[in-house]
């Protein structure tokens, strides 16, 4: 299977990437080689093979649920790239009203 | 460097201090480092400051443990509060985490030095170290070549000598392959023995933290340090820590009919006949020390590769859809509006090989793909898992090579990701599998370049394949070899 380049700005475009011209060009072509290596898999059969979704299965772990205050909020709040009091502050979402 | 039986033997009959030891390890790392460039931060002032409260306990009389005083060089995707963890990406670079990974908490609590942060492919991501937004690591024993990757800087910080021991993490051979190709000891444990709690997370159903050290003995007291059960990680095993360190024997003989099994797929094309030769020159050794030694097929072995690079990058894609620009890291300021701001910030705060990952991950899980190609890979993860099964009714452990060849040129590989992902041919499947192994040295190439051996165990056979590598260790001159700097 190959990807070309409009698959490739699609995804990236739900990956929240921005890509240049030349990465896109470049990716199409490396993830194209990549795809062909998958392909080997198909040599398998796995028609009535379950999924393992984790090598070492725990299950059912559960915890009570309590409300446990953080010693320095402002160390998290901190992080942030830009702050407004207590809330993390990101550019303007909506579109204004005339 | 001394081991840390010896330096703990110096510490406690003061023929050393801490302070001493770690202004020692500072200087060496001035030394050395420009050339090596293992680390991305040194800690001085805080090391010394930690070494002095250990000697206040020695002037005490108060008795240390192993670790008390003992420098240690953690790789830089493990959080350290109040100290920056970049996990080598520009957009992380101004990072600095509020809080501890859990092992740091246990290494702090033992008394351990941290003295730096290590360099590391960005986010985990690479075999070379080369992926690293903010420097090129060296291999100490050829500084042309590259450390292997990710844990490139611990496991070149270790074998040149700057540090005693170093913390990794493994999610496809991140910590064997570079112990291989830096001729050290690297050890990934059973997923779920050490905390991830801090790890900062690249595919999490895989990542592990686990030592490099010089020696089998040292990785093993390490270990024992910070394995153990922790509430904040839900994958965390409930299991007894049995003191890995102390069921050393320097041989094989009270263990009866230990069988070895040397997996048939992992010889032969594409492998370096060096690393071929040296890896059975072992097995012969491990014979004389009264293994009995057998071929198994592990059939579906060579699938894990492609399994992995499925696997791995799509929990990735997840995984990394946090770096957002708004909570923590960095945030570019042209943007128009949300969606864009997201966009350029990834764009700029992400290097080429995290942007390839995000985009493989994001398509095999995408609509119309998850069937053919995520699915596809946890079922032949499900073969990969049955094909250990089988091998370990007939064998106690797997031996094969780490790695196919010795340490490559830098820039050798960097423009064919496929040709670089075949340097984890063999590490991976044991990730798929949730298995412990460990990379020790076994020989050395014609160049002088170090060859690595991967022994594989059962689940939470930790101590068993310590035991086999030290016995193997004692009876071989490899570790006593480290690289003139």
């Amino acid at each position: 299977m190959s990807i070309d380049r409009e698959q490739v700005k699609k995804v990236a475009f739900l990956a929240r990437l921005e890509l240049t011209e030349t990465e896109e060009e470049e990716f199409t072509g490396q993830l194209s080689s990549i795809l062909d290596y998958f392909e080997q898999l198909s040599e398998l059969d796995t028609e009535n093979v379950a999924p393992t979704t984790r090598a070492i299965d725990v299950s059912n772990i559960t915890r009570a649920d309590i409300v446990e205050s953080y010693r320095d909020r402002d160390a998290i709040l901190n992080s942030a790239p830009d702050r407004e009091g207590d809330f993390f502050k990101v550019p303007k979402i909506g579109q204004e009203e005339d | 460097m001394a081991s840390i039986r010896e330096l703990h033997r110096q510490l406690t009959n003061k023929e050393r201090s801490a302070e001493e030891l770690t202004r020692e390890t500072l200087d060496r790392i001035e030394t050395i480092d420009p050339q090596v460039r293992g680390f991305l931060q040194v800690m001085a002032d805080a090391a010394i400051d930690r070494a002095r409260r250990v000697d206040a306990k020695i002037a005490a009389g108060e008795a240390i443990g192993h670790l008390e005083g003992i420098p240690i060089a953690i790789k830089d995707n493990i959080c350290t509060a109040g100290v920056p963890t970049t996990c080598g990406s520009k957009i992380l670079e101004n990072f600095v985490p509020p809080y501890n990974a859990t092992v740091i908490e246990k290494l702090e609590a033992a008394g351990a030095i941290l003295i730096g942060k290590t360099n590391l492919d960005e986010f985990a991501m690479g075999s070379s170290t080369e992926n690293s937004a903010f420097q090129v690591t060296a291999n100490p024993w050829d500084l042309d070549r590259v450390p292997g990757g990710s844990s490139g800087g611990s496991a070149a910080v270790v074998a040149a000598n700057e540090c005693t021991v170093a913390l990794g993490s493994d999610t496809g051979g991140s910590i064997r392959q570079p112990a291989s190709l830096c001729g050290v000891v690297g050890m990934k444990p059973t997923y779920g023995l050490v905390s991830r709690y801090g790890l900062v997370a690249y595919a999490s159903s895989l990542d592990q933290i686990g030592p490099l050290a010089g020696t089998v003995e040292d990785a093993a007291i390490l270990l024992e340090a910070i394995a153990g059960y922790d509430p904040k990680d839900s994958t965390s095993l409930k299991t007894e820590i049995p003191s890995y360190y102390k069921a050393l024997k320097p041989n094989l003989k009270p263990k009866r009919h230990l069988r070895i099994g040397v997996i048939q797929e992992t010889f032969g094309q594409g492998v370096d006949p060096a690393v071929e030769q040296a890896v059975k020159d072992a097995l012969t050794v491990l014979q004389e020390l009264g293994a009995e030694v057998q071929v198994i097929s592990c059939p579906t072995f060579r699938y894990g590769l492609p399994a992995y690079y499925i696997i791995a990058p799509s929990e990735a894609s997840a995984n990394l859809a946090r770096y957002d620009g708004v909570k923590y890291g960095m945030r570019v300021e042209d943007a128009e509006n949300l969606i864009d701001m997201y966009a350029k910030t990834r764009a700029r705060g992400f290097g080429s090989e995290v942007k390839r990952r995000i985009v493989i991950g994001t398509y095999a899980l995408s609509a119309g793909y998850y069937d053919a190609y995520y699915l596809k890979a946890q079922k032949v993860r499900t073969l990969i898992r049955q094909d250990f099964d089988r091998a370990f009714n007939h064998v106690d452990i797997l031996v094969c090579p780490t790695s196919p060849t010795t340490a490559f040129k830098a820039g050798e590989k960097t423009a064919d990701p496929l040709g670089m992902y075949l340097s984890d041919l063999m590490t991976i499947p044991v990730n798929l599998a949730g298995l412990p192994a460990l990379s020790l040295p076994c020989g050395f190439d014609e160049g002088g370049l170090p060859i690595g051996m991967q022994a594989i165990g059962n689940v939470l056979q930790e101590q068993l394949l310590l035991e086999v590598a030290h016995a193997y260790e004692q009876a071989t001159p490899w570790s006593q070899k480290r690289p003139k700097l």
